[in-house]
């Protein structure tokens, strides 16, 4: 007989669930991307990501760039992206984001972003650029992983992170095809060194 | 040099990037020197990166594959790299999912994760707990409780964030870790004592004594870490807002207390707790605002964005609380960052004043197509609550709204933008030609069936009124050559207004309805042969009633009353006046049509409500045959809030009885109600013919109790009665604590407020969009007139408020509103009276001393018009 329920009891406010659940999943993305030149060509170098958030690789891939086209042209720091707040910085041609939900705390992205940037830019000597990282990839993934744990912030002391990773970056790539790579390279030099002295000759002669 | 270097790669591809194209099967043929003696660390290194950078792309790997690459990883063990020993680490996680036998590294990670190597353990620990299943865990929870309090941060850390992430598998082991998170949360370490707080919470938090207790801890002994501060204010926000706490709470002062950290993030993570609880007043806002004001000139682009992104929040519900910050916002109008430039104009024009209109919509015009779509629809919804409160101003916005349209965008974003353009033109009768214009020309190129039937329908239903509504027609068949079949429908329904409207019209409406006719669609000829059929009677009545009009009783009522109609098969023609009204949906563009007057209450609520109590009212054997319900009222108040029994009552009425349902509750913990039933002694010839009672009433649990009421037959003029009620019952007093009553009770009674039906009651509410048409179509036979001289109201506003709720019939043409320094009006009400006799009834205002009111009462049924003037008499 108490089957009778009460209308008025589905009256619940609605209120915008604008407080966040208080929890330590902070973090619902993290990837680099690169800048080939060509704008429309990325490619991700190294990503975490909710799985409930971008389930399959089609949903982030869409995600990536959306976010790359509307944040490369200008050095905006944050933005907010379908309903993501994305904070992000630059590096001569790399891109790093870290993604957090639209009530998520900006601040702690920022500091979640600031570590990630640091800790990559000590391992590779200030040199944060594409190529420097691509021969570093194994310890960027190791830097990411000591970051973010899951969607948790593990760390956000730069200096901490790199004690914990304790990765020596390469000096000299030492395997045969670089050094041969390498020495191509020198001649290519050379030679464009020879072809600039023959014109500034033959235009100091013609002057 | 270098730098030289790589641009010659740049130029010459992408030949520089070694993981470009990786095959996977060349990456697993590569995994195979994993087997050889001694290993090279180096190279393996090299392939164990090139594995995790293609599952990091997506690339599948088969079981059988995965498996075989894991296997030989193990092998890698042996190995003293530091790095690759690492990158084992990551591999396991990697692989996890896709392997098969991943137990089988158990050994060697519980080996690392209690060695000497600091630098494994942490690691270690992490890739363990992603293999490890709930019967696993037993075996490894005796070195999770020693890592969980290591003297290491990085190990208790790495502990206490893999038992959070085992939390969702293995609730009941996790919990009994919890000492151990309890030592660990004291640790001097900030992240150790951040992530101890989290999973403390986490296995916590559906105990709200403890969470408080937890929380009361840590606010006196006081934390290291910002991050833990943050989580503590969330913890503590959501604490406040479910035990309702007012703001003299200890959870608010600490809050507040944070305001003064020295750490941004935790200042900014409490003022937007501050802004964010729903009882805020304005004095509480003011120390927020300040430091998100002083934020607002941060060098910092985050800072900025979330200081003014949460004013802008906070201008939404208490604009003037935010004022004081105009001018910090005016400075971010031209930040370079736009998200930041969209969010300060749109909170400036939220607190701004009017004359700072113009200059801001030129500002922001000048870079809303760089700004992305959810920024463009905060935007609108600014101009939106901008026109509302400053409606001279349509003109500026109009011009801006149009311009935005002609812009790409998405759906949400136009959809914004139509229902703001339309909802100015309800506003202001002014902008109704521009307004329409502007839409006329946005449907010639759009590609949304949903906007386009909507802008249809509305260019339907105010385009004959305009002075010049030829000019509609062609935007309108325009559509009717071009469109889906949904739009092309609407477009023929849009024209038959035309045509029933204005009669100069009608013959080139016909030759238009007549190429319709031959549409391919089903449903496009169907409704263009009804129409030309009706507009070619050219009877007012017709139209009134077929096109302007249409059906006013509820869609899911219809189905019913058919449905039972085909079940019973009987010789009686069905009859359109036993199906349940559908009382004046709150914008008419609403699909779903919202059975009840439920203006107040959310909107995914009402479709449900009437037919709930019908299902209920129903099942009570008692109430057999009363015929369909007419409407149920708002539910009254019969006792004050705190008192010992909460009782209210909703009214029922139906042809011609009235069911009173009242849902009484028990607040009192200590006593059994049963058997409670409601006495009613009416004022007038009412007749009470049954009581319903609730079996029992139990602390807490509302029941509802009934009682049948039949209207006087002989007087139908007789539609207000007054009834004393007086709720009897049988107490049995009972333990508190265990709710076991004692064996017998004793009667008792208690005396609730008085209840009075009055003439709302036999009214439901409809909406007529065309009231002259429909007032036509009633004719004047019944008509009736009178004047009254109300002496106590003083403004017209008032006056019109108080006829609305008095009669409780729907306002049509948008007459409720009082246009401003007027000293005349004319109200429209139209509604149905019980039994089903259409009434409207039009009442010219005018204000003198105090209020003269002319009231015209047109119906179907003679008595209706009688009970009316009666009544409001």
């Amino acid at each position: 007989m108490t089957a009778q329920s009460c209308p008025r009891q589905h009256c619940a406010t609605t209120m915008d669930s604008a407080a966040l659940e208080p929890s330590l999943y902070t973090v619902k993305a993290v990837f680099i991307l690169d800048n080939d030149g060509n704008k429309t060509l990325q490619k991700n170098l190294k990503n975490y990501y909710d799985p409930e958030l971008y389930p399959s690789m089609k949903e982030q891939k869409n995600f990536e760039l959306n976010v790359f086209n509307k944040t490369h042209k200008a050095d905006n720091e944050i933005a907010f992206l379908e309903g993501m707040t994305i904070v992000y910085k630059s590096s001569i041609d790399l891109f790093f984001y870290v993604v957090g939900s639209a009530q998520e705390n900006e601040l702690m992205l920022m500091a979640v972003l600031n570590c990630l940037f640091e800790s990559v830019s000590q391992m590779l000597r200030k040199n944060v650029e594409k190529r420097t990282l691509l021969d570093n990839m194994d310890g960027v993934f190791l830097v990411v992983d000591e970051i973010i744990d899951g969607g948790v912030i593990l760390e956000s002391d730069p200096q901490q992170v790199i004690e914990k990773v304790n990765y020596r970056a390469d000096d000299s790539p030492l395997s045969e095809q670089s050094v041969a790579q390498h020495i191509t390279e020198k001649l290519a030099l050379t030679s464009n060194v020879l072809q600039s002295a023959k014109e500034q000759i033959k235009w100091s002669i013609l002057k | 040099m270098i730098k030289k270097f790589d641009k010659k790669d740049e130029e010459s591809g992408s030949g520089s990037n070694p993981f470009q194209h990786l095959e996977k099967s060349a990456v697993l043929q590569e995994a195979r020197i994993f087997n050889e003696t001694p290993i090279n660390p180096r190279r393996c290194l090299h392939i164990l990166t090139k594995i995790i950078y293609l599952l990091n792309q997506g690339e599948h790997f088969g079981t059988t594959e995965a498996t075989e690459a894991f296997f030989a990883m193990t092998r890698l063990f042996q190995s003293n790299d530091q790095t690759l020993r690492r990158m084992c680490y990551l591999t396991i996680k990697e692989m996890a999912n896709i392997s098969e036998d991943v137990i089988i590294v158990t050994s060697s990670l519980t080996k690392d994760m209690t060695g000497k190597e600091d630098v494994y353990r942490g690691p270690a620990i992490r890739a363990l707990c992603r293999i490890t299943d709930t019967t696993m865990l037993q075996a490894i929870e005796r070195y999770m409780k020693q890592a969980i309090v290591d003297k290491v941060p990085s190990v208790s850390s790495s502990a206490l964030v893999s038992s959070l992430h085992m939390v969702k598998m293995s609730f009941d082991v996790v919990k009994r870790w919890v000492n151990e998170a309890q030592e660990a949360a004291s640790s001097d370490n900030i992240m150790v004592q951040y992530h101890a707080l989290g999973l403390l919470y986490h296995l916590r938090k559906n105990d709200r004594l403890a969470v408080t207790k937890m929380l009361n801890k840590f606010t006196k002994s006081g934390l290291k870490s910002p991050f833990a501060y943050c989580m503590m204010i969330r913890i503590a926000s959501k604490l406040l807002e479910e035990t309702e706490g007012g703001h003299d709470s200890p959870l608010f002062d600490f809050i507040e207390s944070c305001l003064r950290n020295k750490h941004e993030m935790v200042v900014y993570e409490a003022a937007s707790a501050i802004v964010h609880m729903p009882k805020c007043t304005a004095r509480e806002l003011a120390p927020a605002v300040s430091v998100l004001q002083l934020f607002c000139s941060s060098p910092k682009a985050a800072l900025r964005y979330a200081a003014v992104r949460t004013l802008n929040k906070v201008a939404m519900k208490h604009p003037s609380a935010v004022t004081a910050c105009n001018l910090d916002l005016e400075n971010l109008i031209t930040d370079s960052n736009r998200s930041i430039a969209t969010l300060a104009i749109t909170t400036l024009l939220k607190t701004g004043s009017e004359s700072s209109v113009d200059r801001l919509m030129k500002q922001i015009s000048s870079f809303v197509s760089e700004i992305s779509d959810e920024f463009k629809v905060v935007v609108v919804q600014a101009i939106s609550a901008l026109c509302q409160k400053y409606p001279r101003k349509h003109s500026v916005m109009m011009n801006f709204l149009s311009n935005m349209l002609r812009d790409d965008g998405g759906f949400e974003y136009k959809r914004a933008i139509v229902d703001c353009i339309i909802s100015i033109i309800e506003e202001n009768p002014e902008s109704k030609e521009t307004g329409l214009a502007h839409l006329c020309e946005f449907i010639e190129d759009c590609e949304h069936t949903v906007l386009a039937t909507k802008i249809l329908h509305m260019l339907g239903k105010e385009g004959p009124r305009t002075p010049t509504p030829s000019k509609y027609i062609r935007f309108i068949f325009n559509r009717v050559v071009l469109e889906s079949e949904a739009v092309r429908a609407a477009a023929v329904s849009a024209l038959a207004k035309f045509g029933a409207q204005n009669d100069d019209l009608l013959p080139s409406v016909l030759v238009l309805m007549q190429r319709c006719m031959m549409d391919s669609d089903d449903e496009v000829r169907d409704r263009a042969t009804f129409y030309m059929n009706v507009l070619q009677q050219k009877q007012k009545a017709l139209n009134a009633a077929y096109i302007f009009n249409g059906l006013s009783v509820s869609v899911p009522g219809l189905e019913k009353s058919l449905h039972q109609y085909t079940l019973e098969p009987s010789e009686k023609p069905f009859d359109m006046k036993t199906v349940p009204l559908a009382t004046a949906p709150i914008t008419e563009q609403k699909t779903e049509i919202a059975p009840m007057a439920t203006s107040k209450l959310p909107e995914k609520l009402a479709p449900a409500r009437q037919d709930i109590y019908q299902e209920q009212l129903a099942a009570i054997p008692e109430f057999k045959g009363l015929g369909p319900l007419f409407k149920s009222s708002e539910p009254v108040q019969l006792t004050e809030a705190e008192t010992e029994y909460v009782v209210r009552c909703i009214k029922h009425t139906f042809g011609n009885h009235m069911i009173f349902q009242f849902d009484c509750t028990n607040t009192l913990n200590d006593q059994l109600l049963q058997r409670v039933q409601v006495q009613m002694e009416p004022s007038e010839s009412y007749e009470v013919l049954h009581y319903v009672p609730a079996p029992s009433l139990h602390y807490s649990q509302p029941n509802s109790c009934y009682s049948l009421v039949r209207l006087p037959e002989d007087d139908p003029t007789a539609v207000s009665c007054t009834f004393s009620c007086t709720m009897k019952y049988l107490v049995r007093d009972c333990d508190p604590n265990t709710g076991e009553p004692d064996d017998d009770g004793y009667d008792d009674e208690y005396v609730l407020e008085d209840l009075e039906v009055t003439v709302a009651d036999h009214i439901q509410k409809v909406l007529k969009p065309n009231f002259g048409a429909a007032w036509e179509e009633i004719g004047d036979e019944f008509e009736k007139e009178e004047t009254f001289a109300l002496a106590t109201v003083r403004t017209l506003d008032e006056a019109v408020n108080n006829i609305i709720s008095f009669l409780g019939m729907q306002p049509c043409e948008r007459s409720d509103k009082v246009a401003e320094n007027k000293n005349s009006h004319v109200l429209f009400l139209a509604g149905v009276f019980r039994g089903g006799h259409d009434v409207l009834v039009r009442a010219r205002l005018a204000l003198a001393d105090g209020v003269t009111m002319q009231v015209t009462v047109r119906s179907t049924d003679e008595n209706v018009v009688d009970v009316i003037l009666a009544s409001v008499g």
